[in-house]
C-alpha cells in the first residue's frame, strides 16, 4: 500500500445502504440487480450509465495540455498520413533447413501434455504453431479434464489458459545470478560440486531441500536417493496453497492420510462447508463438470436435479450455484458441521446452527432421505475437525463407497506444510542449515509474517534458488537460477487421482532454464537430461519389452492408463477433535486469490485484468466485507482502511459485497509483490503481512479503522449495464414442470414476423448459432481467458479499466436477486450476439462491420475507421474499441504466443467476437478440401472448448439435430433484448434451482 | 445597397466550380491509378533472390512437378517453401561445384537459413488458403501466372482486393479441372482435345465442384 496512489477518485458514488435495504424490502421479490450503485439508483449514478464511459474517460488528462498536444501532433500527423500512400515493406521467407517432420507449414500440431496446479496435473492439449505454443486446450481424455462426448478439447480453467502467458512472460529470469550478477551454469555448476562434497563427511548434516507440493514420480525417487545419499540432509515442503487441513482432518478421523475422491455426478444432495469445489482445488474442473451435469434439465424429462446446499465463509462461485446458500464467519462453521453431525447422530460434541435450525434441520432431512445419494465436502481452509465431521458424516450417510471414496495420498511425501516450514525456519535461524536449495516457490515472499522467514534465511550459510523469475526469495539468495517452464521441459506428474502424465515441452527452453529434477541430478552428479532420466525411469518401471510403443501411446494420450489409485477401505476413529469457539469480533479470512493464486501468476497481465468472481475487481485485492459490516463501520467502496489482526497492520482499501458473511473480513493472498515483474510490482497490498503460521487461514480479533483516504479500485461491475431489464431469467425447477413456458412470460419476444423486410439473411448455407445454459455456467472465468489467448486480445491496465475500457470480447456479467445480506447471484457469460437485425452494422460509414450469409456480424479491421457509432449503437455493449495501442509489439517473446490466424488490431480500430471465424474458416475449408460436410462439433470456439461445464455450446442453427438447435429449441431459451428485434443468435438457457421446499425464504 | 460584386463574378463562379471539379476529379483517378501501377504493386518486377533460382530451369527445363517443393499446397494455407534439404536432394550430386549455389550449400552447412525475398505478399490482415482453391480447380497459373516461363520470379497479378473479387464473384472464368491445376499451359479443352469455351466448361466445373466462393468479409479479413 505504501506506494499506492491516494486520489480523490470515488469509487462509485457514496452508498446510503440502509435506503438500499428499504427499497429491497418494499420490491417485489423477483428484482435482479447488478450492483449495490444501481440499487442506490442516485442521480449521479444514472448519468454515469447513461454515458456508456466514465465522465472524463475520453479526456486527455496528461500534464502536457490536449491543445498543445494536438498542437504538436499535428504537423507529425499530417507526415505520418503520408506513410499510408508507401508500398507495402518488403517481406522475406525463411525455409527451414531440414524440415521437421509431421509439421506442416500453417497448419497447427497439437500435443498432449500436462500442467501443474499446486502440484497436480491438469492434463492439456497444447497447440504449437511451427514450434510455437500459442494455446492451451484440456485434453479430453484426462480425468481432471473430462469431457463426454468425443470432444476435441476438454475443458480447462482460467489458470491453466493463462500459463502460455507465462512462457512468454518478458520478465522471466535468463541467465544465473550469483550475489545479484550475471553469472554461468558451468559456473554454477562447479560451485555446486564444492558445496556437494562438504557433505561427504557428515552425511549432509545442515543439507535441506524445499520444494511445493511434489507428486512427480521421477523428482520423488531423485529426492529419496539425495536422502539416502545424505541421511542427515532433510526435505521440506511449503507452498501456500497447501491442503494440510485435508490432510490432518483424514489423520484425525481415519487415523491415517487418504486422499477423497468425490463422485458428483453420483450426488444427489450436496452440503458443501466451505468448500469451492467448483473452482478451486486438483479437481476442480472435473467436480465442476459432473456437478453441472447433475443439474441438467430437457423439456418434457422428468428432471432429477441436484440440490447443493452451501455454508461458507465467503462468497464463492460454488456458492452463487448452490440452491441454499447460508453465509457463515469461517469460525462458526466447525460448530454449524458439528451440530449436522450431531443430528445424524454422530458423537460430534454439541455444535449449535448459528440460529438457522429450519435450515438445519430441513438439510439434515434431505441428506438423510438420499442416504448413499448425498455427499459432503469440506473447505481447504476449514480445520481438522470439520473435514473429520464430513468423513463421519459421509460415512454415517452411506456415502462411503458411492459418491465418496478413498485411494492413498497422491502425493509421495504427504507432509504438514506450514509445520515443515516452521521447522524449517528454526533450523536456520539456528544456524543448522549450511545449503539450502529452493527448487521452486517463493517463501520470503509468501511465508505467513510471524516466520520472519526472510530474516531467518539469511542465517544460511549458501542459498541456492530455481525460480522462474527473479522474485523476492531469488534477491535474498546466493545463487539464483533460471527454472524451466511447465511447456519447456520433460517430467511427470499425478492429478488428484494418481493417473500419472509425462509432461512433454513443446519448446526448448526460451533462456536457458533448468528444471528441479535436472537440479536435483546435478546434485547427484547424474547428467542424463530430462528425457533421458524420465524416460528410463518409466522403462524400469515398465518391465515389459513393448516399452518403445507403449511410451508412444503414453505421450500421444498424455497419460499412462490405468494408474489412478485404486479404491481402499479406511475405518473411522470416532476423533472429531475438540470444539473450537466462534469468535465474537471482527474476523479475517485469507483466501489465495481466484485470478493470481498464491501470487506465482502476479506477472501474468490477463490474470490480474480477469474479473475476479463476486466482485468484478481487477488489479487489485481489496478487504472485502458485507454490508452490514460497512454499515456499522462506516465505510464505503474504496475507503482506506488499517487491517489489523494478530498484532500487525496493513492498508487496504475496502470493497463491500453482498452476500459476505457480517463480521468478518476477506482478504486475497499474492498481492503487493516487490519482485513480480513490470506487471505485478505493487498492484495490491500484501496480505501475508498479517498471516501467522499457526492459523493461516482465518485471524480473529481483526479491526477496521479508517484512514479517511480512499483508492480508486477497477472494477468492471457497473460498465456495460443493461439497466434492468429481464436480462437474467431463472426459476424453480417446480414452476418450470408446472409451467413450462414461464420463461417467455418475463420478456417482450416481437415474435417471427416483426420483420420490415422479408428474411433478408436467409441463405441456403450454415446458420451460426450460439446457446448459454445458465443453469450450467459458473462464472469460473475460463471462457473469458480462453477467448483472450485465442483470439490475440492485449491487457490494457488498471487506469484503462477505470475508464471502461477493458478489451475481453466475452465478459461474466454478474447480476444479484434478492436481500442485501445473501442475495442470489447469477453469472452470466456475454459475447457479441450475432444479432440477425444488428444495430451495429447499419451505422457503419465505412462498411467495415456487415453481415456474413452464415449470419456472423463480420468486422473487418483493415476498414474500421474507428467512429465508435456500432459501439455506441450496440445494445448489448460487446463491442470493444482500441483507444490506445494497448497491444504489445515490441516485446519479441509475446510476438510467438499470438495466434497467426487472428489479425492483431492497432490503435483505433473496433473489435468484438466473431464466433472464433479463424476456426469456422480452418473447419470449413477442411470439409471441403475433404468432400465433406461440415459436421456437428467440427467446430469448437475458444470459450466452448474452455468450459468446465459445457454451458456453451455453438453450432449450426438450421440443422435440427445438431446441439445448439436441440438446445434452442428447449422451452428455457430466451434471448436478450430481443423486444428490440436484434434477433440475437446467441440466446440463453434460463437457471432453475432445485429449492428445498422446507426452507422457504433463500437463506 | 450597392451590389457587392461585380457582373463578373458569376461567369468567375461558374468557371471555379468546373476548375474544382477538374481538379479533384484528376487527383483521385491519379491517386487510385497510382494504386493499381506495376511501380506500386511490384507486377512484371523481377526481384533479386539470395540465389538466383529459376522456375524456368527447373519446371520447363527439368520438369519438376510444381508440389516437389511446394509440398502443402494441397493442405495447408501456405503451398510452402522448400527446406534447403530439397534443393540439396539433388544438388548434392550435380552442380556441386557451382558458385551461384554456394549460399545453399552453405546454409545446408552452417544451419543459417537462406532468406529468400517474398513475391507474393498478402496484406497482414488477409487470410488466404491454397489447399481450397487448388482443390476447387484454380490453377498455380492462373494467379501465378506462367511460373515455367520465368527465369527470376515476378508477380502478373496485382493481388488487390479488387482481383480476388474478380474470381469470387465469377468463378466460371476461372476454374479448370482438378487434374490440370498444376499444369502451366492449360487451356480450355474438352474430353476429345477441341478448345471450348472457358465460360461453358467453368461453369460446369462450378457445378461438379460444388463451388460456392464466398464474399463475406470474414472469409478473407478476421
Amino acid at each position: 500500500m505504501s506506494s499506492m496512489t491516494r486520489t480523490a477518485h470515488k469509487n462509485g458514488l457514496d452508498l446510503d445502504l440502509s435506503e438500499i435495504r428499504e427499497r429491497l424490502a418494499t420490491s417485489e421479490g423477483q428484482d435482479y440487480w447488478r450492483s449495490l450503485n444501481e440499487l442506490a439508483d442516485t442521480e449521479e449514478f444514472r448519468n454515469y450509465l447513461h454515458r456508456e464511459f466514465p465522465e472524463g474517460a475520453s479526456e486527455w488528462n496528461d500534464k502536457v495540455g490536449r491543445r498543445k498536444f494536438l498542437q504538436v501532433m499535428g504537423a507529425s500527423l499530417a507526415f505520418a498520413g503520408l506513410t499510408s500512400c508507401t508500398r507495402q515493406p518488403p517481406e522475406k521467407i525463411v525455409p527451414y533447413i531440414r524440415a521437421p517432420e509431421q509439421i506442416i507449414p500453417g497448419k497447427p500440431l497439437f500435443f498432449a501434455s500436462a500442467l501443474s496446479q499446486g502440484g497436480f496435473a491438469r492434463g492439456v492439449l497444447v497447440e504449437s504453431h511451427a514450434g510455437r505454443p500459442t494455446k492451451i486446450e484440456g485434453n479430453p481424455a484426462h480425468p481432471a479434464a473430462p469431457r463426454s462426448d468425443n470432444a476435441t478439447f476438454g475443458p480447462t480453467d482460467a489458470i491453466t489458459q493463462a500459463q502460455i502467458l507465462d512462457l512468454y512472460d518478458p520478465d522471466r529470469s535468463q541467465v544465473p545470478v550469483a550475489n545479484g550478477r550475471a553469472s554461468t551454469w558451468t559456473r554454477f555448476s562447479a560451485t555446486l560440486a564444492t558445496e556437494v562434497a562438504k557433505f561427504d563427511l557428515d552425511q549432509g548434516q545442515g543439507l535441506r531441500l524445499l520444494t511445493e507440493t511434489v507428486t512427480s514420480p521421477v523428482l520423488v525417487s531423485q529426492i529419496r536417493a539425495l536422502l539416502e545419499k545424505y541421511p542427515n540432509a532433510r526435505w521440506h515442503q511449503f507452498e501456500p496453497g497447501t491442503r494440510d487441513n485435508v490432510r490432518e482432518g483424514a489423520k484425525m478421523a481415519l487415523g491415517e492420510v487418504v486422499e477423497t475422491q468425490y463422485h458428483f455426478e453420483k450426488a444427489k444432495r450436496i452440503l458443501s462447508l466451505d468448500a469451492d469445489f467448483t473452482n478451486s482445488g486438483p479437481a476442480s474442473v472435473r467436480h465442476a463438470r459432473h456437478f453441472a451435469l447433475g443439474r441438467e434439465v430437457i423439456d418434457d424429462q422428468k428432471s432429477d436435479m441436484n440440490r447443493l446446499y452451501v455454508v461458507e465463509s465467503t462468497p464463492s462461485n460454488t456458492g452463487a450455484v448452490a440452491d441454499h446458500r447460508l453465509p457463515l464467519k469461517a469460525s462458526q462453521i466447525e460448530n454449524f458441521a458439528r451440530a449436522v453431525a450431531t443430528a445424524l447422530g454422530i458423537n460430534a460434541m454439541g455444535g449449535n446452527s448459528a440460529g438457522h435450525d429450519t435450515w438445519l434441520n430441513a438439510l439434515v432431512k434431505d441428506l438423510m432421505a438420499h442416504r448413499g445419494a448425498s455427499l459432503v465436502i469440506a473447505g481447504d481452509h476449514q480445520p481438522p475437525a470439520v473435514h473429520a465431521l464430513a468423513h463421519a458424516i459421509n460415512s454415517a450417510l452411506d456415502n462411503v463407497g458411492s459418491t465418496v471414496t478413498y485411494t492413498d495420498p497422491v502425493e509421495a511425501e504427504p507432509t504438514n506444510h506450514y509445520a515443515s516450514l516452521k521447522d524449517l525456519t528454526v533450523d536456520m535461524s539456528e544456524g543448522r542449515v549450511s545449503l539450502l536449495v529452493v527448487l521452486g516457490g517463493n517463501p520470503v515472499y509468501n511465508a505467513p509474517a510471524d516466520l520472519n522467514f526472510a530474516a531467518a534465511y539469511q542465517e544460511v550459510t549458501t542459498r541456492i534458488h530455481l525460480g522462474q523469475s527473479q522474485n523476492e526469495t531469488a534477491r535474498l539468495s546466493h545463487w539464483h537460477l533460471p527454472e524451466t517452464h511447465a511447456l519447456e521441459a520433460w517430467g511427470d506428474i499425478r492429478a488428484f487421482d494418481g493417473t500419472i502424465s509425462i509432461v512433454q515441452p513443446l519448446i526448448e527452453p526460451l533462456y536457458g532454464g533448468k528444471s528441479a529434477a535436472a537440479l536435483v541430478a546435478m546434485m547427484m552428479g547424474d547428467g542424463r537430461t530430462d528425457y533421458d532420466r524420465v524416460k528410463e525411469y518409466w522403462r524400469e518401471q515398465y518391465k515389459e519389452s513393448d516399452f518403445e510403443t507403449v511410451w508412444q501411446t503414453w505421450l500421444h494420450d498424455g497419460l499412462v492408463p490405468n494408474t489412478a489409485l485404486p479404491e481402499r477401505t479406511v475405518s473411522l476413529t470416532e476423533n472429531y477433535g475438540t470444539p473450537s469457539q466462534a469468535s465474537e469480533g471482527l474476523e479475517v479470512n485469507f483466501r489465495l486469490d481466484p485470478t493470481i493464486g498464491d501470487g506465482r501468476y502476479a506477472n501474468n497481465g490477463w490474470l490480474q485484468e480477469l474479473p475476479k468472481p463476486h466482485t468484478r475487481l481487477t488489479w487489485d485485492n481489496a478487504a472485502l466485507i458485507a454490508p452490514a459490516t460497512a454499515e456499522v463501520q462506516g465505510l464505503q467502496n474504496g475507503d482506506v482502511v488499517v487491517l489489523s489482526a494478530n498484532n500487525r497492520s496493513v492498508e487496504a482499501p475496502v470493497w463491500i459485497v453482498p452476500g459476505h458473511p457480517a463480521n468478518a473480513i476477506t482478504v486475497h493472498l499474492g498481492f503487493g509483490r516487490t519482485a513480480a515483474g513490470r506487471v505485478g510490482n505493487g498492484v495490491g497490498f500484501n496480505a501475508y503481512a498479517l498471516q501467522t503460521s499457526d492459523s493461516p487461514w482465518t485471524a480473529s480479533d481483526a479491526s477496521l479503522t479508517k484512514t479517511g483516504q480512499t483508492y480508486p479500485l477497477a472494477c468492471t461491475q457497473d460498465h456495460h449495464s443493461m439497466e434492468g431489464r429481464a436480462l437474467v431469467r431463472s426459476g424453480t425447477v417446480d414452476e418450470y414442470e408446472k409451467h413450462p413456458h414461464f420463461v417467455h412470460e418475463m420478456g417482450h419476444d416481437p415474435g417471427p414476423d416483426a420483420n420490415f423486410f422479408d428474411g433478408i439473411h436467409d441463405n441456403d448455407g450454415m446458420a451460426w448459432g450460439m446457446a448459454i445454459d445458465l443453469n450450467s455456467c459458473n462464472g469460473c472465468n475460463a471462457c473469458t481467458v480462453a477467448c483472450q489467448s485465442e483470439n490475440n486480445i492485449p491487457v490494457v491496465g488498471k487506469d484503462q479499466v477505470l475508464n471502461g475500457r477493458e478489451m475481453h470480447w466475452i465478459r461474466i456479467d454478474r447480476y444479484y436477486k434478492g436481500d442485501l445480506d445473501n442475495p442470489e447471484l447469477y453469472n452470466q457469460p456475454v459475447p457479441c450476439m450475432q444479432c440477425e437485425n444488428a444495430p451495429c452494422e447499419l451505422v457503419c460509414p465505412v462498411g467495415a462491420t456487415v453481415h456474413s450469409a452464415e449470419g456472423l456480424n463480420d468486422m473487418a479491421y483493415n476498414r474500421c475507421v474507428g467512429t465508435r457509432y456500432c459501439s455506441n449503437n450496440c445494445p448489448y455493449k460487446v463491442r470493444r474499441f482500441n483507444f490506445l495501442h494497448y497491444t504489445d509489439e515490441e516485446t519479441p517473446s509475446f510476438k510467438l504466443q499470438r495466434n497467426p490466424n487472428v489479425t492483431v488490431r492497432g490503435r483505433g480500430v473496433m473489435e468484438k467476437c466473431t464466433y472464433c471465424v479463424q476456426r469456422i474458416s480452418a473447419a470449413r475449408i477442411e470439409a471441403k478440401v475433404e468432400d465433406r460436410e461440415l459436421n456437428d462439433g467440427d467446430i469448437t470456439t475458444a470459450c466452448q472448448g474452455a468450459c468446465p461445464t459445457d454451458a456453451i455450446v455453438f453450432g449450426d442453427i438450421k440443422d435440427p439435430n445438431s446441439r445448439v438447435a436441440k438446445l434452442k429449441a428447449q422451452q428455457r431459451n430466451y434471448g436478450i433484448l430481443t423486444e428490440l428485434n436484434t434477433k440475437p443468435r446467441t440466446t440463453y438457457l434460463a437457471r432453475l434451482t432445485n429449492p428445498n421446499p422446507e426452507i422457504s425464504q433463500h437463506g | 445597397m450597392a451590389q457587392l460584386f461585380p457582373r463578373g463574378s458569376n461567369a468567375f463562379a461558374r468557371v471555379s466550380i468546373v476548375v474544382v471539379l477538374v481538379v479533384v476529379g484528376t487527383g483521385l483517378t491519379i491517386l487510385l491509378n497510382t494504386n493499381r501501377l506495376h511501380y506500386t504493386t511490384d507486377v512484371q518486377v523481377a526481384k533479386k533472390q539470395p540465389v538466383p533460382f529459376s522456375h524456368k530451369h527447373h519446371v520447363a527445363g527439368v520438369g519438376l512437378d510444381c508440389r516437389y517443393c511446394h509440398t502443402s499446397v494441397e493442405e495447408s494455407s501456405f503451398a510452402n517453401i522448400p527446406p534447403v534439404e530439397t534443393c540439396m536432394t539433388c544438388h548434392s550430386q550435380i552442380w556441386t561445384e557451382s558458385p551461384l549455389l554456394e549460399p545453399i550449400r552453405e546454409s545446408y552447412r552452417t544451419g543459417d537459413p537462406i532468406e529468400w525475398v517474398r513475391i507474393h505478399d498478402l496484406p497482414d490482415f488477409v487470410y488466404f488458403n491454397h489447399s481450397i482453391h487448388v482443390h476447387k480447380g484454380i490453377g498455380c497459373q492462373t494467379c501465378h501466372g506462367q511460373v515455367d516461363q520465368m527465369p527470376l520470379m515476378w508477380k502478373v497479378n496485382a493481388l488487390n482486393m479488387e482481383w480476388c473479387l474478380e474470381c469470387h464473384r465469377a468463378p466460371e472464368k476461372y476454374v479448370r479441372p482438378r487434374e490440370e491445376v498444376f499444369n502451366m499451359a492449360w487451356k480450355p479443352m474438352d474430353g476429345r482435345g477441341q478448345t471450348v469455351s472457358q465460360v461453358a466448361l467453368g461453369a460446369q466445373l462450378v457445378q461438379d465442384y460444388d463451388i460456392n466462393p464466398s464474399t463475406d468479409c470474414s472469409t478473407c479479413h478476421r
